[in-house]
């Protein structure tokens, strides 16, 4: 490890940058997941988590997008 | 010729649907808003051309219901206008490469335009055009700026026979271009930014939705109550009133004609819930009762709609859903039964699985009063007191909670998770609000007045020949053991398959205590849909399922009818 860290998404904190290293899970929600514009290599922004497991709020671009907290650990991001 | 809108959701598809065709439809700021699909038509040139308004999709390779009927309708579109959000290009130009892919003709519609300069946003027209091969036109839906341009374009539309490429192909092709024609200046946070970060966070946020929804709900009832206090209800007594004591008299004051025109006359006075005549009850019930909380309900919603908000409180709600067997999103759908539960079963097709919308559709049934219904609560249950609507509004809640938790664990399958756009906060323009609210308030005269005033004439002549009778009889063990109504209230359980507004009002002459009321007016929100309920469930749910949630429904309304009557 070559002092990159890598974090999942319910991990960051919020403000937090950094660019998407690997999404696991099934090719059904891998596929969602990109077609909305969040894939390896791509730069995000967390904004803030629920409580309580609840979904994790990220900007992509210049759009935000709500994630199911499940399917927000399975997207690993190499911390900025 | 046919021509396809497609685009990313939420980008306003609806809104050039609406100024290409002149057909209204409903638009709002958040993702899914189109279900369905609406055509229109619309003059090119020397004949007329179909419209498709087709649901949002960010990908051709579907992976949700809405993006497989978004799929098979680009078979038959003959021109493809691609509404690509200008201010989110890269996400929006991955669809446009797929389109471009398919060998049909495109346009580009490049909306939103307007906002690209406050966003520090500088787009290189002339390079996009000639990188895509196609026109791009800058539209601004809402004024309607570009949307003329665009028509005229429609002939120009080519296909640039683009080859077919794989996914990691497409995105990289997608950021050759952004590097091309985007360029974005630095800016700093905005005060909307700051707002739409702290609507999804957990303290701010939640207290944002406490007083948005509080905020909601004494904006209806205040405008609700002031238009019928302050308008209908002067105008039926000072103006109305007397028009009809004079058909009244004319017709001889009594007889089935009379009473079915005018209605029963008590002392020379009319009793507009009770007399129960095509001009009296018959218009009352809906113009002066339900109509005034119609407006208020959809203007609020509207302006919720517009603003943006509504996706934010899905991700508040989302971890709570999860526990009726739902993600946040169901909220949406759940918020328009408020309204109605037509439209609200219609948008369970926002949610991706079915024993998502299968959930869903069954808790709005039972536990959703339209606003008609709510209206007519609020007018007779609320004559006894505050406290008794909030023991209906309560009754409803607890039973949508234990009716979801229920659900959640015997339905097979499994929910989704939550994956959402959210799409910025945008001042609703005045116009389109009300453009929005005229048209949810017209649907609501065109289809309440027939319904109403057939039901009117239908049951005084059912009543004139004693036919409710035999039937209260039958019922009454139902009805007074468990209920503990009187067993003529039946006539408005069965009226309620049709019109719960009516239902209600048929409970009037009965009079109840205010705890039969209470309990009338849970069991009338929870027991069978209204027909044209029943009829989009069967229609969404099929057969089979929609039997499962109709036993749901009259079960859980027995209960808790049931319940409410021993407590009390």
């Amino acid at each position: 490890m070559d002092g990159r860290k890598l974090i999942s998404l319910p991990m960051m904190r919020p403000g937090q940058s950094g660019r998407v290293v690997q999404i696991g899970g099934g090719a059904g929600m891998v596929n969602r997941l990109n077609a909305m514009g969040i894939l390896p290599g791509r730069k995000i922004t967390k904004v803030s988590s629920m409580l309580m497991r609840g979904p994790v709020t990220i900007q992509v671009d210049r759009v935000q997008v709500a994630i199911g907290f499940g399917m927000a650990s399975k997207v690993l991001v190499e911390e900025e | 010729m046919k021509v396809l809108l497609m685009g990313n959701p939420n980008v306003g598809k609806s809104v050039i649907f609406s100024r290409l065709t002149g057909v209204h439809v409903i638009a709002s700021n958040y993702p899914g808003t189109t279900v369905g699909y609406t055509h229109g038509y619309m003059k090119l040139g020397e004949e007329m051309a179909e419209v498709i308004d087709v649901p949002g999709t960010y990908t051709l390779e579907p992976t949700c219901d809405a993006e497989e009927i978004a799929s098979r309708m680009l078979a038959e579109g003959e021109v493809v206008i691609n509404v690509v959000n200008a201010t989110n290009l890269e996400r929006n130009l991955y669809l446009t490469l797929q389109l471009l892919e398919k060998h049909v003709p495109v346009i580009v519609a490049l909306n939103v335009w307007d906002d690209t300069k406050h966003r520090g946003i500088h787009i290189d027209l002339e390079k996009l055009r000639s990188l895509l091969g196609v026109p791009v036109i800058p539209t601004v839906a809402v004024t309607g700026q570009g949307v003329k341009e665009l028509a005229e374009s429609i002939p120009h539309a080519i296909s640039p026979a683009a080859p077919a490429r794989s996914r990691d192909e497409r995105w990289s092709a997608v950021g050759d271009i952004i590097e091309q024609v985007q360029r974005i200046t630095h800016r700093h946070h905005t005060w909307t930014e700051r707002l739409e970060d702290a609507s999804v966070s957990p303290l701010t946020g939640g207290a944002m939705a406490l007083a948005v929804l509080a905020a909601a709900f004494f904006v209806v009832r205040f405008i609700g109550e002031g238009l019928i206090a302050h308008v209908l209800d002067p105008l039926f007594q000072n103006v109305w009133a007397p028009a009809i004591l004079k058909i009244s008299s004319f017709l001889g004051g009594g007889g089935l004609l009379h009473d079915v025109i005018v209605g029963k006359v008590v002392a020379g006075e009319i009793d507009f819930v009770e007399s129960f005549g095509l001009l009296s009850t018959g218009i009352y019930i809906p113009f002066a009762m339900v109509l005034p909380y119609i407006i208020a309900f959809y203007l609020v919603l509207g302006i919720l709609e517009d603003t943006g908000y509504l996706p934010r409180l899905a991700v508040l709600m989302d971890t709570f859903m999860h526990r009726l067997g739902l993600h946040g999103y169901a909220i949406i759908p759940t918020l328009l039964g408020f309204g109605c539960n037509v439209p609200a079963v219609l948008s369970t097709r926002i949610l991706e699985s079915k024993r998502e919308r299968f959930i869903a559709a069954t808790l709005i049934s039972v536990a959703v009063p339209c606003a008609a219904l709510q209206a007519m609560i609020f007018g007779m249950v609320g004559a006894h007191g505050e406290q008794y609507v909030a023991i209906v509004y309560g009754t409803l809640f607890v039973s949508w909670i234990i009716l979801g938790f229920i659900l959640n664990h015997t339905t097979k399958g499994f929910s989704p998770e939550l994956l959402i756009e959210i799409p910025p906060y945008r001042l609703p323009s005045l116009q389109t609000v009300f453009k929005k609210l005229w048209m949810r308030v017209r649907g609501f005269l065109k289809e309440a007045i027939p319904i109403i005033l057939g039901a009117v004439a239908v049951i005084n002549v059912l009543y004139f020949f004693g036919i409710f009778d035999d039937i209260a009889r039958f019922t009454a063990p139902v009805v007074s053991g468990l209920l503990g109504l009187p067993e003529e209230a039946i006539t408005a359980l069965v009226v309620g398959f049709l019109r719960k507004d009516m239902a209600m009002g048929m409970l009037a002459p009965l009079a109840l205590s205010a705890e039969q009321l209470v309990v009338s007016s849970v069991v009338l929100s929870m027991f069978f849909p209204c027909i044209a309920t029943f009829v989009v469930l069967l229609r969404e749910l099929g057969v089979r399922n929609m039997f499962k949630s109709a036993g749901v429904m009259i079960v859980a309304a027995l209960l808790a009818g049931g319940i409410l009557n021993l407590i009390f």
